[in-house]
């Protein structure tokens, strides 16, 4: 959605800032830019509402090259929260939180209602807060109005420069909280800039990883934790935070290898007597291209069983829960608690069947784990 | 009883001289009000550049002047615009003009100094033009500054108007040259407590003004 195209800013004084930067930020997602001060992090960032021009290089918003638009215009499609929150002292909170839609010339109605609407959404009552001056809020409350400020006239993106990490430890918790709860709310593109790896893995979808200019790696939280492309990510993620990874099992260590599947084209009859022979219940149905595409279980062969022309294909059920490949186990387990299922299907790019995890496999591996644990390091598990 | 008898005397006075009085302060107020506005008029923008442009050279240099100003012995200045301004009202009120820029423009740069720069930065990167900027974020939050500037300003130069008598200006300082030409004491008093007084409620008046504007306005 905003693409960085070799964006290079030198300072007048010749300190080159950004060194052929090209980043591509995809939408409905936190993005969180992350490394050690004077990485550039900020001036990337700053690049997007245009308060930084570049040296050279593009940059476009939804493949508009944001150097041809009005910048004031610009910056009201964009939110902004700010490290110091930045609220207008001489305003309400009300008036602080309408202050796009106003210079956007909103209705007044529809600014109040927004306002409101805003205020609910991270749990401050408008009856009470509405009026009241932000030198009247304490510090965490005042950054959830900065937050919703910078919401208000929905923007196409927010851009949020260490919004957190002024605030007390709890306050910030909370804020990374709802901030994540509100994204998966409104879906709105966010640029989230931070030298805290902890909030970077907690809220982000990518992190970006950025020292003396140049990006060093990016991907999902996970794929860095696993696999940091040099020493200096090693460092920055922090050695404890590795281990604690690698300690970790994830669902590729419990896949069951030769699960029972079916080709969907196969009739009921054969279905009945692969489950009787596999002693399962239920089958994972998977084509040709190793496509997962669903799930039938023995009651549903036994419903149409008379029926000798249905197929496996015609009977089979949709699959409501799958985990993709590298998922940590304890999510595995959480969905496989939360919706009390026997086994759950991994699979890769959406739908491509990778294998299944059941109850059994997780047992057998943390058995295998304490054995380890209690012996020092031998394996007395059976398998 | 002589000081009753003194003070029945001078209220007699004043029942007889009143109109004189009145011409007076209508004169010396009008003086006080238009040097203090001409030098808002200055000072305020100047004040605002100044607080845009951060060049060393150019505030050192402003505030010099406007120094100079200040230190000049106000008789010595209304002496020195005699010969070039001639006498009555107009050197009087350049005179006074001169005196209240400094004081107008140190509070209007401290007013916007005192500006929370990440409340600037939200509102550039909000989308606030330079000028919504100004009118709506940074004037609003100087004016408390500003306005004080005004009020200490204001009430000096009023009881500074009186030596504007000297050149022929006129007000209540004419009362008091006239009173010790003649030797009236009713006349000195007439024009000292008359200025005394015009002070006072000028002050009073002002800092309610101050305080029923900026009621609302709070710092974070």
């Amino acid at each position: 959605m905003i693409q960085l195209n070799s964006v290079n800013k030198t300072y007048a004084d010749g300190h080159q800032v950004l060194k052929n930067l090209n980043l591509s930020i995809n939408e409905g997602e936190i993005t969180v830019l992350i490394g050690p001060s004077g990485c550039g992090k900020t001036t990337t960032m700053k690049l997007i509402n245009r308060l930084i021009t570049p040296s050279s290089g593009t940059i476009s918003i939804r493949n508009n090259n944001i150097a041809q638009m009005d910048a004031i215009k610009l910056r009201r499609t964009i939110g902004y929260v700010i490290q110091n929150i930045g609220l207008f002292p001489h305003m309400t909170i009300a008036q602080n939180v309408a202050v796009v839609p106003r210079l956007l010339k909103w209705e007044k109605a529809a600014i109040e209602a927004r306002v409101d609407e805003l205020l609910n959404m991270v749990g401050l009552d408008p009856t009470i807060y509405r009026d009241r001056y932000p030198s009247e809020l304490s510090g965490g409350q005042q950054q959830r109005v900065g937050v919703i400020r910078a919401l208000a006239a929905n923007p196409m993106v927010i851009l949020m420069d260490e919004p957190f990490s002024a605030l007390d430890p709890i306050s910030r918790e909370q804020l990374q909280d709802e901030l994540v709860r509100l994204q998966q709310e409104i879906k709105t593109t966010i640029v989230f800039v931070t030298h805290d790896m902890d909030e970077a893995i907690k809220i982000a979808d990518t992190i970006v990883i950025m020292k003396d200019g140049e990006i060093v790696q990016s991907g999902t939280p996970e794929q860095i934790l696993r696999h940091p492309a040099n020493d200096f990510v090693k460092s920055f993620i922090g050695a404890k935070r590795m281990q604690s990874m690698a300690a970790e099992p994830m669902v590729d260590d419990v896949i069951v290898e030769n699960p029972a599947i079916i080709h969907p084209s196969r009739g009921l009859a054969y279905a009945l007597k692969l489950m009787e022979k596999r002693k399962v219940d239920s089958l994972l149905v998977v084509d040709n291209n190793n496509q997962l595409l669903g799930r039938v279980s023995i009651y549903q062969i036994l419903d149409y069983l008379k029926q000798e022309t249905k197929l496996v294909s015609d009977v089979m059920m949709p699959i409501k829960h799958s985990v993709s490949v590298g998922t940590s186990l304890s999510a595995a387990l959480n969905v496989m608690n939360e919706h009390q299922l026997p086994n759950l299907p991994v699979i890769r790019n959406q739908r491509e069947f990778i294998g299944l995890i059941t109850r059994g496999s997780v047992i057998s591996l943390i058995t295998d784990l304490y054995a380890v644990d209690a012996t020092g390091g031998e394996s007395h598990a059976v398998h | 009883m002589p000081f009753t008898n003194s003070i029945s005397q001078f209220y007699q006075f004043l029942l007889e001289r009143y109109p004189d009085i009145l011409v007076a302060t209508r004169e010396h107020v009008t003086i006080a009000i238009v040097a203090v506005l001409l030098s808002t008029l200055v000072a305020v923008p100047v004040g605002i550049y100044l607080a845009k442009n951060r060049a060393k050279w150019l505030h050192s240099t402003v505030f010099s002047i406007a120094n100079l100003f200040q230190t000049i012995p106000s008789l010595a200045l209304l002496a020195i615009l005699l010969p070039i301004v001639g006498i009555g009202t107009k050197p009087a009120i350049i005179a006074l003009f001169l005196y209240a820029l400094l004081p107008i423009l140190r509070n209007t740069l401290a007013g916007f100094q005192s500006v929370d720069q990440s409340v600037i930065e939200a509102a550039r990167g909000m989308g606030y033009s330079a000028a919504q900027r100004l009118f709506k974020i940074q004037l609003p939050l100087a004016f408390p500054y500003i306005m004080s500037g005004l009020r200490m300003t204001t009430v000096y130069i009023i009881s500074w108007t009186t030596l504007a008598a000297l050149i022929g200006a006129g007000g209540l300082g004419q009362l008091i040259v006239s009173g010790i030409g003649v030797n009236r004491k009713e006349l000195i008093f007439a024009g000292a407590i008359a200025a005394i007084l015009l002070t006072l409620l000028t002050d009073q008046l002002l800092g309610l003004i101050e305080r029923k504007m900026f009621k609302r306005a709070k710092s974070a």
